[in-house]
Protein backbone atom coordinates (compact mmCIF):
# COMPACT_ATOMS: atom_id res chain seq x y z
CA UNK A 1 0.00 0.00 0.00
CA UNK A 2 2.63 2.33 0.83
CA UNK A 3 4.50 1.58 -2.23
CA UNK A 4 1.39 2.16 -4.29
CA UNK A 5 1.27 6.44 -3.00
CA UNK A 6 4.92 6.27 -3.36
CA UNK A 7 4.96 5.47 -6.76
CA UNK A 8 2.42 7.49 -7.24
CA UNK A 9 4.03 10.36 -6.43
CA UNK A 10 6.93 9.78 -8.05
CA UNK A 11 5.28 9.35 -10.78
CA UNK A 12 3.66 13.37 -10.90
CA UNK A 13 7.50 14.15 -9.28
CA UNK A 14 9.51 12.87 -12.52
CA UNK A 15 6.90 13.97 -14.88
CA UNK A 16 7.21 17.88 -13.46
CA UNK A 17 10.47 17.20 -13.51
CA UNK A 18 10.69 16.13 -16.87
CA UNK A 19 8.24 19.14 -18.08
CA UNK A 20 10.97 21.25 -16.42
CA UNK A 21 13.61 20.41 -18.39
CA UNK A 22 11.68 20.37 -21.61
CA UNK A 23 10.24 24.17 -20.53
CA UNK A 24 13.96 25.28 -20.36
CA UNK A 25 14.80 23.80 -23.47
CA UNK A 26 11.77 25.77 -25.34
CA UNK A 27 14.13 28.63 -24.67
CA UNK A 28 17.78 27.48 -25.45
CA UNK A 29 18.67 28.71 -28.99
CA UNK A 30 18.33 25.93 -31.47
CA UNK A 31 21.32 24.54 -33.21
CA UNK A 32 19.91 24.17 -36.30
CA UNK A 33 21.52 25.71 -39.44
CA UNK A 34 19.73 27.17 -42.30
CA UNK A 35 21.64 25.36 -44.74
CA UNK A 36 21.26 27.21 -48.25
CA UNK A 37 21.16 30.90 -46.67
CA UNK A 38 23.98 30.29 -43.95
CA UNK A 39 26.49 27.60 -44.27
CA UNK A 40 28.94 26.21 -42.12
CA UNK A 41 32.80 26.83 -42.67
CA UNK A 42 34.60 24.08 -44.09
CA UNK A 43 37.39 22.36 -42.66
CA UNK A 44 40.36 23.62 -44.19
CA UNK A 45 41.14 20.79 -46.31
CA UNK A 46 37.56 19.36 -47.07
CA UNK A 47 37.36 17.04 -50.07
CA UNK A 48 35.00 18.73 -52.59
CA UNK A 49 34.71 18.86 -55.87
CA UNK A 50 37.91 18.23 -57.88
CA UNK A 51 38.85 21.23 -60.41
CA UNK A 52 42.37 21.21 -62.82
CA UNK A 53 44.13 23.71 -63.29
CA UNK A 54 44.77 22.77 -67.62
CA UNK A 55 47.67 25.73 -67.88
CA UNK A 56 49.89 23.79 -65.82
CA UNK A 57 48.52 20.06 -66.65
CA UNK A 58 51.18 18.32 -68.17
CA UNK A 59 49.64 15.21 -69.37
CA UNK A 60 51.68 12.69 -67.13
CA UNK A 61 48.35 10.50 -66.31
CA UNK A 62 49.68 10.78 -62.43
CA UNK A 63 46.44 11.30 -61.58
CA UNK A 64 44.17 9.03 -63.02
CA UNK A 65 46.52 5.87 -62.47
CA UNK A 66 46.13 7.23 -58.77
CA UNK A 67 42.38 7.21 -59.07
CA UNK A 68 40.87 3.41 -57.27
CA UNK A 69 37.30 4.37 -59.31
CA UNK A 70 38.96 5.35 -62.81
CA UNK A 71 37.09 8.25 -63.57
CA UNK A 72 39.63 10.46 -64.94
CA UNK A 73 40.22 9.74 -68.38
CA UNK A 74 43.28 11.38 -69.89
CA UNK A 75 44.17 11.52 -73.83
CA UNK A 76 47.64 12.74 -75.11
CA UNK A 77 48.98 14.00 -78.29
CA UNK A 78 53.15 14.19 -78.37
CA UNK A 79 53.68 17.18 -79.63
CA UNK A 80 56.21 18.20 -82.74
CA UNK A 81 59.98 18.81 -81.40
CA UNK A 82 59.12 22.13 -83.35
CA UNK A 83 56.26 23.18 -81.34
CA UNK A 84 56.78 24.81 -78.11
CA UNK A 85 53.88 23.51 -75.70
CA UNK A 86 55.13 26.79 -72.87
CA UNK A 87 56.04 26.13 -69.77
CA UNK A 88 54.01 25.46 -66.55
CA UNK A 89 53.56 27.82 -63.60
CA UNK A 90 56.59 25.58 -62.25
CA UNK A 91 58.70 25.92 -64.94
CA UNK A 92 58.15 22.87 -66.05
CA UNK A 93 58.37 21.94 -69.82
CA UNK A 94 54.99 20.41 -71.73
CA UNK A 95 55.11 18.42 -74.64
CA UNK A 96 51.96 16.61 -74.61
CA UNK A 97 48.58 17.94 -75.97
CA UNK A 98 45.84 17.08 -73.80
CA UNK A 99 43.05 16.39 -76.22
CA UNK A 100 40.93 15.18 -73.28
CA UNK A 101 41.08 15.68 -69.85
CA UNK A 102 37.73 14.65 -67.91
CA UNK A 103 36.59 13.74 -64.04
CA UNK A 104 33.20 11.75 -64.09
CA UNK A 105 32.61 13.42 -61.12
CA UNK A 106 29.64 11.06 -60.32
CA UNK A 107 31.98 8.04 -59.75
CA UNK A 108 34.19 10.43 -57.78
CA UNK A 109 34.21 9.24 -54.07
CA UNK A 110 36.56 12.02 -52.78
CA UNK A 111 39.43 10.09 -51.74
CA UNK A 112 41.71 12.87 -52.73
CA UNK A 113 44.19 10.08 -53.74
CA UNK A 114 44.37 11.90 -57.48
CA UNK A 115 46.01 14.72 -55.49
CA UNK A 116 49.23 14.11 -54.67
CA UNK A 117 50.46 12.80 -56.93
CA UNK A 118 50.20 15.48 -59.16
CA UNK A 119 53.64 17.31 -59.97
CA UNK A 120 52.76 20.12 -61.02
CA UNK A 121 50.34 20.71 -58.42
CA UNK A 122 47.11 21.07 -60.87
CA UNK A 123 44.69 19.08 -59.73
CA UNK A 124 42.90 19.73 -56.32
CA UNK A 125 40.21 20.13 -54.29
CA UNK A 126 37.81 23.09 -54.72
CA UNK A 127 35.38 23.86 -51.51
CA UNK A 128 31.92 23.59 -53.76
CA UNK A 129 29.91 20.81 -52.86
CA UNK A 130 26.72 21.93 -54.34
CA UNK A 131 26.68 20.69 -58.00
CA UNK A 132 23.77 18.08 -58.58
CA UNK A 133 22.42 18.06 -62.13
CA UNK A 134 19.36 16.49 -63.55
CA UNK A 135 21.44 14.53 -66.05
CA UNK A 136 23.77 11.96 -64.84
CA UNK A 137 25.76 12.83 -68.43
CA UNK A 138 26.36 16.44 -66.80
CA UNK A 139 28.58 15.12 -64.01
CA UNK A 140 31.11 14.22 -66.21
CA UNK A 141 33.60 17.45 -66.03
CA UNK A 142 35.48 18.12 -68.86
CA UNK A 143 38.82 20.10 -68.90
CA UNK A 144 40.33 20.15 -71.62
CA UNK A 145 40.55 23.38 -73.12
CA UNK A 146 41.27 22.72 -76.70
CA UNK A 147 38.45 22.44 -79.14
CA UNK A 148 37.67 19.80 -81.29
CA UNK A 149 39.20 21.65 -84.14
CA UNK A 150 42.34 22.05 -82.39
CA UNK A 151 42.42 18.14 -81.70
CA UNK A 152 41.94 17.11 -84.90
CA UNK A 153 44.57 19.54 -86.37
CA UNK A 154 46.98 17.71 -83.46
CA UNK A 155 46.02 14.46 -84.08
CA UNK A 156 46.59 14.94 -87.51
CA UNK A 157 50.24 16.34 -87.32
CA UNK A 158 51.44 13.52 -85.04
CA UNK A 159 50.29 11.18 -87.04
CA UNK A 160 52.19 12.67 -89.95
CA UNK A 161 55.20 12.75 -88.07
CA UNK A 162 55.24 9.64 -87.09
CA UNK A 163 54.43 8.09 -90.34
CA UNK A 164 57.82 10.30 -91.74
CA UNK A 165 59.60 8.74 -88.57
CA UNK A 166 58.50 5.33 -90.12
CA UNK A 167 59.79 5.86 -93.44
CA UNK A 168 62.78 7.52 -91.90
CA UNK A 169 62.91 4.33 -89.95
CA UNK A 170 61.97 2.00 -92.75
CA UNK A 171 64.72 3.29 -95.00
CA UNK A 172 67.92 1.82 -93.19
CA UNK A 173 65.97 -0.60 -91.33
CA UNK A 174 67.11 -3.91 -93.14
CA UNK A 175 70.69 -3.85 -92.01
CA UNK A 176 70.32 -2.25 -88.27
CA UNK A 177 66.56 -2.82 -86.83
CA UNK A 178 67.66 -6.29 -85.14
CA UNK A 179 70.96 -5.42 -84.27
CA UNK A 180 70.02 -1.68 -83.13
CA UNK A 181 67.46 -2.71 -80.68
CA UNK A 182 68.87 -3.96 -77.88
CA UNK A 183 71.79 -1.07 -77.95
CA UNK A 184 69.64 1.36 -77.67
CA UNK A 185 67.74 -0.65 -74.44
CA UNK A 186 71.64 -0.81 -72.77
CA UNK A 187 72.44 2.67 -73.77
CA UNK A 188 69.14 3.91 -72.07
CA UNK A 189 69.58 1.82 -68.87
CA UNK B 1 -27.14 35.77 -29.88
CA UNK B 2 -29.82 33.93 -31.10
CA UNK B 3 -32.28 36.43 -30.71
CA UNK B 4 -30.26 38.86 -32.16
CA UNK B 5 -29.49 36.42 -35.53
CA UNK B 6 -33.09 35.74 -35.68
CA UNK B 7 -33.81 39.44 -36.00
CA UNK B 8 -30.86 40.19 -38.43
CA UNK B 9 -32.12 37.44 -40.38
CA UNK B 10 -35.74 37.50 -39.98
CA UNK B 11 -35.62 33.63 -40.05
CA UNK B 12 -34.58 31.16 -37.13
CA UNK B 13 -33.60 28.59 -39.81
CA UNK B 14 -30.58 30.69 -41.01
CA UNK B 15 -29.92 31.95 -37.44
CA UNK B 16 -29.66 28.47 -36.13
CA UNK B 17 -27.67 26.91 -38.69
CA UNK B 18 -25.13 30.13 -38.47
CA UNK B 19 -25.07 29.16 -34.99
CA UNK B 20 -24.11 25.85 -35.61
CA UNK B 21 -21.47 26.42 -38.30
CA UNK B 22 -19.38 28.66 -36.19
CA UNK B 23 -17.37 26.61 -34.01
CA UNK B 24 -16.64 24.95 -37.34
CA UNK B 25 -15.06 28.52 -38.44
CA UNK B 26 -13.52 28.14 -35.89
CA UNK B 27 -11.82 24.42 -35.80
CA UNK B 28 -10.34 25.20 -38.46
CA UNK B 29 -7.86 27.42 -38.67
CA UNK B 30 -7.82 26.82 -34.75
CA UNK B 31 -6.37 23.12 -36.30
CA UNK B 32 -4.41 24.56 -38.82
CA UNK B 33 -2.53 26.65 -36.09
CA UNK B 34 -2.30 24.26 -33.79
CA UNK B 35 -0.30 21.97 -36.45
CA UNK B 36 1.95 24.33 -36.93
CA UNK B 37 2.40 25.13 -32.74
CA UNK B 38 2.72 21.27 -32.34
CA UNK B 39 5.32 21.28 -34.67
CA UNK B 40 6.96 24.87 -33.53
CA UNK B 41 6.86 23.53 -29.52
CA UNK B 42 8.01 20.18 -30.72
CA UNK B 43 11.33 21.58 -32.55
CA UNK B 44 12.23 24.03 -29.96
CA UNK B 45 11.69 21.58 -27.38
CA UNK B 46 14.33 20.05 -28.92
CA UNK B 47 16.77 22.41 -29.87
CA UNK B 48 15.90 22.75 -33.32
CA UNK B 49 13.59 25.30 -34.96
CA UNK B 50 10.76 23.65 -37.18
CA UNK B 51 9.22 24.94 -40.69
CA UNK B 52 10.80 28.06 -41.07
CA UNK B 53 10.27 28.84 -44.97
CA UNK B 54 7.03 28.72 -46.15
CA UNK B 55 4.89 32.13 -45.88
CA UNK B 56 7.84 33.93 -44.73
CA UNK B 57 7.54 34.24 -40.63
CA UNK B 58 9.12 31.40 -39.23
CA UNK B 59 6.91 29.10 -41.75
CA UNK B 60 3.50 29.92 -40.45
CA UNK B 61 1.85 29.03 -44.10
CA UNK B 62 3.10 25.45 -43.66
CA UNK B 63 0.20 23.63 -42.01
CA UNK B 64 -2.12 25.70 -44.64
CA UNK B 65 0.59 24.38 -47.88
CA UNK B 66 0.19 21.17 -46.32
CA UNK B 67 -3.62 20.88 -46.00
CA UNK B 68 -3.70 22.27 -49.77
CA UNK B 69 -1.40 19.18 -50.79
CA UNK B 70 -3.34 16.96 -48.93
CA UNK B 71 -6.66 17.81 -50.35
CA UNK B 72 -5.10 16.98 -54.10
CA UNK B 73 -3.93 13.41 -52.56
CA UNK B 74 -5.15 10.39 -54.92
CA UNK B 75 -8.13 8.81 -52.45
CA UNK B 76 -6.55 5.05 -52.13
CA UNK B 77 -9.53 2.46 -50.74
CA UNK B 78 -7.59 -0.47 -50.44
CA UNK B 79 -9.38 -3.30 -52.39
CA UNK B 80 -10.08 -6.02 -49.50
CA UNK B 81 -11.93 -3.14 -47.55
CA UNK B 82 -15.12 -2.80 -46.45
CA UNK B 83 -15.84 0.56 -48.51
CA UNK B 84 -19.05 2.10 -47.06
CA UNK B 85 -17.57 1.98 -43.67
CA UNK B 86 -14.22 3.16 -45.17
CA UNK B 87 -15.57 5.73 -46.65
CA UNK B 88 -18.14 6.81 -43.50
CA UNK B 89 -15.40 6.28 -40.88
CA UNK B 90 -13.84 9.74 -40.92
CA UNK B 91 -16.72 11.58 -41.22
CA UNK B 92 -18.19 9.71 -37.91
CA UNK B 93 -15.21 10.54 -36.02
CA UNK B 94 -15.70 13.97 -36.92
CA UNK B 95 -19.17 14.43 -35.61
CA UNK B 96 -18.22 13.26 -32.89
CA UNK B 97 -16.03 15.10 -32.10
CA UNK B 98 -17.66 17.94 -33.24
CA UNK B 99 -21.07 17.30 -31.91
CA UNK B 100 -19.41 17.99 -28.39
CA UNK B 101 -19.01 21.53 -29.60
CA UNK B 102 -22.48 22.17 -29.33
CA UNK B 103 -22.60 22.67 -25.58
CA UNK B 104 -19.53 24.38 -24.95
CA UNK B 105 -20.02 27.67 -23.84
CA UNK B 106 -17.54 30.08 -26.00
CA UNK B 107 -18.67 33.15 -24.24
CA UNK B 108 -21.47 34.42 -21.77
CA UNK B 109 -23.49 34.98 -24.83
CA UNK B 110 -22.75 31.98 -27.68
CA UNK B 111 -23.23 28.39 -26.71
CA UNK B 112 -24.28 26.01 -29.50
CA UNK B 113 -27.57 25.02 -27.89
CA UNK B 114 -28.37 25.61 -23.91
CA UNK B 115 -28.23 21.81 -22.74
CA UNK B 116 -29.57 21.77 -18.76
CA UNK B 117 -27.37 17.91 -19.73
CA UNK B 118 -24.57 20.16 -21.03
CA UNK B 119 -21.98 18.03 -19.57
CA UNK B 120 -23.54 14.43 -19.56
CA UNK B 121 -24.11 15.11 -22.99
CA UNK B 122 -20.56 16.03 -24.32
CA UNK B 123 -19.60 13.03 -22.26
CA UNK B 124 -22.41 10.94 -24.31
CA UNK B 125 -21.57 12.35 -27.40
CA UNK B 126 -17.62 12.21 -27.67
CA UNK B 127 -18.19 8.50 -27.26
CA UNK B 128 -19.39 8.47 -30.84
CA UNK B 129 -15.95 8.64 -31.75
CA UNK B 130 -15.19 5.28 -30.35
CA UNK B 131 -17.49 3.71 -33.33
CA UNK B 132 -15.85 5.86 -35.87
CA UNK B 133 -12.19 4.66 -34.58
CA UNK B 134 -13.56 1.08 -34.44
CA UNK B 135 -15.38 0.96 -38.31
CA UNK B 136 -12.06 2.57 -39.51
CA UNK B 137 -9.77 -0.03 -37.83
CA UNK B 138 -11.93 -2.97 -38.89
CA UNK B 139 -12.85 -1.83 -42.50
CA UNK B 140 -9.17 -0.48 -43.42
CA UNK B 141 -8.35 -4.64 -43.44
CA UNK B 142 -5.34 -4.14 -41.98
CA UNK B 143 -3.44 -5.57 -38.93
CA UNK B 144 -1.87 -2.37 -37.64
CA UNK B 145 -5.71 -0.43 -38.12
CA UNK B 146 -7.59 -3.35 -35.91
CA UNK B 147 -4.92 -3.04 -33.50
CA UNK B 148 -5.20 0.36 -33.16
CA UNK B 149 -8.60 0.34 -33.35
CA UNK B 150 -9.00 -2.01 -30.44
CA UNK B 151 -6.34 -0.27 -27.80
CA UNK B 152 -8.40 2.53 -28.87
CA UNK B 153 -11.50 1.25 -27.95
CA UNK B 154 -10.31 -0.39 -25.02
CA UNK B 155 -8.69 2.96 -23.93
CA UNK B 156 -11.23 5.31 -24.07
CA UNK B 157 -13.80 3.53 -22.87
CA UNK B 158 -11.80 2.91 -19.50
CA UNK B 159 -10.54 6.66 -19.35
CA UNK B 160 -14.45 7.65 -19.70
CA UNK B 161 -15.11 6.39 -16.04
CA UNK B 162 -12.20 8.41 -14.54
CA UNK B 163 -13.11 11.52 -16.32
CA UNK B 164 -16.64 11.45 -15.99
CA UNK B 165 -16.29 10.84 -11.81
CA UNK B 166 -13.69 14.09 -11.67
CA UNK B 167 -16.15 16.16 -13.77
CA UNK B 168 -19.18 14.77 -11.37
CA UNK B 169 -16.93 16.31 -8.27
CA UNK B 170 -17.71 19.88 -9.77
CA UNK B 171 -21.32 18.77 -10.58
CA UNK B 172 -21.61 18.42 -7.05
CA UNK B 173 -20.29 21.46 -5.94
CA UNK B 174 -22.58 23.64 -8.99
CA UNK B 175 -26.03 21.41 -8.72
CA UNK B 176 -26.25 21.36 -12.44
CA UNK B 177 -24.68 19.88 -15.52
CA UNK B 178 -25.35 23.26 -17.62
CA UNK B 179 -22.42 24.76 -18.52
CA UNK B 180 -23.23 28.08 -18.94
CA UNK B 181 -24.51 27.91 -15.20
CA UNK B 182 -21.55 26.49 -14.08
CA UNK B 183 -19.48 29.17 -15.78
CA UNK B 184 -21.68 32.20 -14.35
CA UNK B 185 -21.12 30.17 -11.28
CA UNK B 186 -17.11 31.22 -11.24
CA UNK B 187 -17.43 34.53 -11.92
CA UNK B 188 -15.98 37.88 -10.21
CA UNK B 189 -11.89 36.92 -9.08
CA UNK B 190 -9.97 33.77 -10.22
CA UNK B 191 -10.03 32.69 -6.64
CA UNK B 192 -13.81 31.77 -7.34
CA UNK B 193 -13.05 29.14 -9.98
CA UNK B 194 -13.99 25.66 -8.81
CA UNK B 195 -10.61 24.33 -9.18
CA UNK B 196 -9.64 26.89 -5.87
CA UNK B 197 -13.08 25.62 -3.78
CA UNK B 198 -13.12 22.64 -1.53
CA UNK B 199 -9.08 22.32 -1.67
CA UNK B 200 -7.88 20.39 -2.69
CA UNK B 201 -10.12 18.01 -3.56
CA UNK B 202 -11.26 19.72 -6.66
CA UNK B 203 -7.86 20.30 -7.45
CA UNK B 204 -7.05 16.34 -7.69
CA UNK B 205 -10.54 15.95 -9.69
CA UNK B 206 -8.75 18.50 -11.93
CA UNK B 207 -5.69 16.51 -12.33
CA UNK B 208 -7.37 12.83 -12.69
CA UNK B 209 -9.43 14.72 -15.50
CA UNK B 210 -6.48 16.09 -17.49
CA UNK B 211 -5.04 13.12 -17.59
CA UNK B 212 -7.75 11.15 -18.60
CA UNK B 213 -8.21 13.53 -20.75
CA UNK B 214 -5.29 12.85 -22.52
CA UNK B 215 -6.16 9.45 -22.96
CA UNK B 216 -9.28 10.03 -24.54
CA UNK B 217 -7.68 12.17 -27.01
CA UNK B 218 -5.18 9.72 -27.78
CA UNK B 219 -1.97 11.98 -26.62
CA UNK B 220 1.05 10.61 -25.93
CA UNK B 221 1.79 9.25 -22.94
CA UNK B 222 -1.76 7.50 -23.87
CA UNK B 223 -1.23 7.10 -27.47
CA UNK B 224 -1.23 4.12 -27.86
CA UNK B 225 -3.53 3.37 -30.72
CA UNK B 226 -1.08 5.70 -32.94
CA UNK B 227 2.24 4.23 -31.45
CA UNK B 228 4.16 5.06 -35.29
CA UNK B 229 6.75 2.73 -33.65
CA UNK B 230 4.43 -0.26 -33.43
CA UNK B 231 1.50 0.24 -35.56
CA UNK B 232 2.85 2.38 -38.08
CA UNK B 233 -0.56 5.45 -37.95
CA UNK B 234 -2.71 2.77 -36.01
CA UNK B 235 -6.40 2.83 -37.13
CA UNK B 236 -6.09 5.65 -40.02
CA UNK B 237 -2.84 3.37 -41.19
CA UNK B 238 -4.96 2.63 -44.44
CA UNK B 239 -6.45 6.39 -45.20
CA UNK B 240 -5.35 8.68 -47.42
CA UNK B 241 -5.78 12.40 -48.80
CA UNK B 242 -8.96 14.02 -47.34
CA UNK B 243 -10.31 11.27 -45.29
CA UNK B 244 -6.91 11.48 -43.72
CA UNK B 245 -7.14 14.97 -42.91
CA UNK B 246 -10.42 14.50 -41.49
CA UNK B 247 -9.18 12.00 -39.20
CA UNK B 248 -6.27 15.20 -38.40
CA UNK B 249 -8.91 17.70 -37.74
CA UNK B 250 -11.04 15.47 -35.33
CA UNK B 251 -7.59 14.87 -33.25
CA UNK B 252 -6.98 18.56 -32.82
CA UNK B 253 -10.98 19.62 -32.44
CA UNK B 254 -10.85 16.66 -29.94
CA UNK B 255 -8.18 18.59 -27.92
CA UNK B 256 -9.77 21.34 -28.12
CA UNK B 257 -12.74 20.51 -26.59
CA UNK B 258 -11.07 18.46 -23.69
CA UNK B 259 -8.97 21.43 -22.55
CA UNK B 260 -12.05 23.72 -23.46
CA UNK B 261 -14.40 21.50 -20.60
CA UNK B 262 -11.16 21.73 -18.62
CA UNK B 263 -11.14 25.38 -18.76
CA UNK B 264 -15.08 25.74 -18.72
CA UNK B 265 -15.77 23.09 -15.53
CA UNK B 266 -12.39 24.14 -13.51
CA UNK B 267 -10.84 27.13 -14.65
CA UNK B 268 -14.14 29.48 -15.04
CA UNK B 269 -14.32 29.51 -18.79
CA UNK B 270 -15.08 32.78 -20.15
CA UNK B 271 -15.01 34.69 -17.39
CA UNK B 272 -12.17 36.49 -16.58
CA UNK B 273 -9.35 35.84 -13.74
CA UNK B 274 -9.21 39.25 -12.33
CA UNK B 275 -13.32 40.37 -11.85
CA UNK B 276 -14.50 43.19 -14.09
CA UNK B 277 -11.27 43.66 -15.66
CA UNK B 278 -11.36 43.15 -19.50
CA UNK B 279 -14.68 41.00 -18.91
CA UNK B 280 -17.76 41.03 -21.28
CA UNK B 281 -19.04 38.51 -24.18
CA UNK B 282 -16.11 38.98 -26.34
CA UNK B 283 -13.57 39.19 -23.56
CA UNK B 284 -15.33 35.82 -22.25
CA UNK B 285 -14.09 34.25 -26.77
CA UNK B 286 -10.71 35.85 -25.77
CA UNK B 287 -10.40 34.41 -22.01
CA UNK B 288 -11.91 30.91 -23.08
CA UNK B 289 -9.66 30.26 -26.13
CA UNK B 290 -6.57 31.49 -24.14
CA UNK B 291 -7.37 28.82 -21.85
CA UNK B 292 -8.24 26.30 -24.07
CA UNK B 293 -4.72 26.84 -26.18
CA UNK B 294 -3.17 26.89 -22.72
CA UNK B 295 -4.15 23.34 -21.77
CA UNK B 296 -3.36 22.82 -25.67
CA UNK B 297 -0.09 23.70 -24.83
CA UNK B 298 0.32 21.73 -21.86
CA UNK B 299 -0.59 18.43 -24.12
CA UNK B 300 1.78 19.42 -26.36
CA UNK B 301 4.51 20.28 -23.80
CA UNK B 302 3.75 16.75 -21.80
CA UNK B 303 3.78 15.19 -25.60
CA UNK B 304 7.34 15.88 -25.92
CA UNK B 305 8.51 15.33 -22.80
CA UNK B 306 6.78 11.79 -21.89
CA UNK B 307 7.37 8.23 -23.53
CA UNK B 308 4.63 6.08 -24.29
CA UNK B 309 3.36 4.04 -21.54
CA UNK B 310 2.97 0.33 -21.87
CA UNK B 311 -0.51 -1.04 -22.64
CA UNK B 312 -1.00 -2.54 -19.27
CA UNK B 313 0.62 0.34 -17.51
CA UNK B 314 -2.52 2.43 -19.32
CA UNK B 315 -5.04 0.20 -17.96
CA UNK B 316 -2.94 0.28 -14.55
CA UNK B 317 -3.35 4.27 -14.77
CA UNK B 318 -7.03 4.31 -15.60
CA UNK B 319 -8.42 1.10 -13.31
CA UNK B 320 -6.13 1.67 -10.48
CA UNK B 321 -5.33 5.10 -9.57
CA UNK B 322 -7.16 7.55 -11.83
CA UNK B 323 -10.73 5.77 -10.77
CA UNK B 324 -10.23 5.22 -7.23
CA UNK B 325 -8.78 8.65 -6.23
CA UNK B 326 -12.23 10.11 -8.53
CA UNK B 327 -14.32 7.79 -6.27
CA UNK B 328 -12.01 9.34 -3.07
CA UNK B 329 -12.61 12.86 -4.46
CA UNK B 330 -16.41 12.56 -5.03
CA UNK B 331 -16.74 10.85 -1.49
CA UNK B 332 -14.63 14.08 0.09
CA UNK B 333 -16.56 16.41 -1.66
CA UNK B 334 -19.90 14.78 -0.66
CA UNK B 335 -18.98 14.41 3.04
CA UNK B 336 -17.78 18.50 2.88
CA UNK B 337 -21.06 19.53 1.23
CA UNK B 338 -23.44 17.47 3.87
CA UNK B 339 -21.50 19.52 6.75
S1 LIG C 1 39.33 12.07 -55.53
FE1 LIG C 1 39.77 9.88 -55.63
S2 LIG C 1 38.04 9.05 -56.76
FE2 LIG C 1 38.00 11.25 -57.10
S3 LIG C 1 39.13 11.55 -59.01
FE3 LIG C 1 40.61 11.78 -57.34
S4 LIG C 1 41.47 9.74 -57.06
FE4 LIG C 1 39.61 9.48 -58.27
S1 LIG D 1 48.84 14.46 -62.43
FE1 LIG D 1 48.61 16.66 -62.76
S2 LIG D 1 49.88 17.10 -64.50
FE2 LIG D 1 49.65 14.89 -64.49
S3 LIG D 1 47.88 14.52 -65.83
FE3 LIG D 1 47.08 14.70 -63.76
S4 LIG D 1 46.51 16.85 -63.57
FE4 LIG D 1 47.86 16.71 -65.37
Amino acid sequence: MKKYFIDIFKAIWTVLIGMKITFKHLFVPAVTIQYPDVKLNLPERARNRLYVNMDDCIGCLQCSNACPVDCIEIETVKSLPTEDLGLTSKGTKKRLYVTKFTIDIAKCCYCGLCVPPCPTECIFMTDKYEFSEYNRRDLIYNFSTMTEQEIAEVKARAAEAEKEAAAKKAAPKPATATPTNPETKKSEN
Amino acid sequence: MEKFLVDIFGSEITAYIIIAIIPLIFIVPYALFAVWLERKVSAHMQDRLGPMYTGGWHGWAQTIADIIKLLQKEDIVPAAADKKLHLLAPYIVFIGSYAAFAAIPFSSEYIGSHLNLGIFYIIAVSSLVVVGLLMAGWSSNNKWSLFGAMRSAAQIVSYEIPTALSLLAVVMIAGTLNLQEINKMQSGWFWNWFIFSKFPFVFIAFLIYFVASLAEVNRTPFDIPEAESELVAGYHTEYTGMKFAMFFLAEYANMFAVSAIASAVFLGGWNSPFGDFMSGPIWGVFWFVAKGMFFIFVQMWLRWTLPRTRVDQLMYVSWKVLTPFAFFCIFAIGIWLML
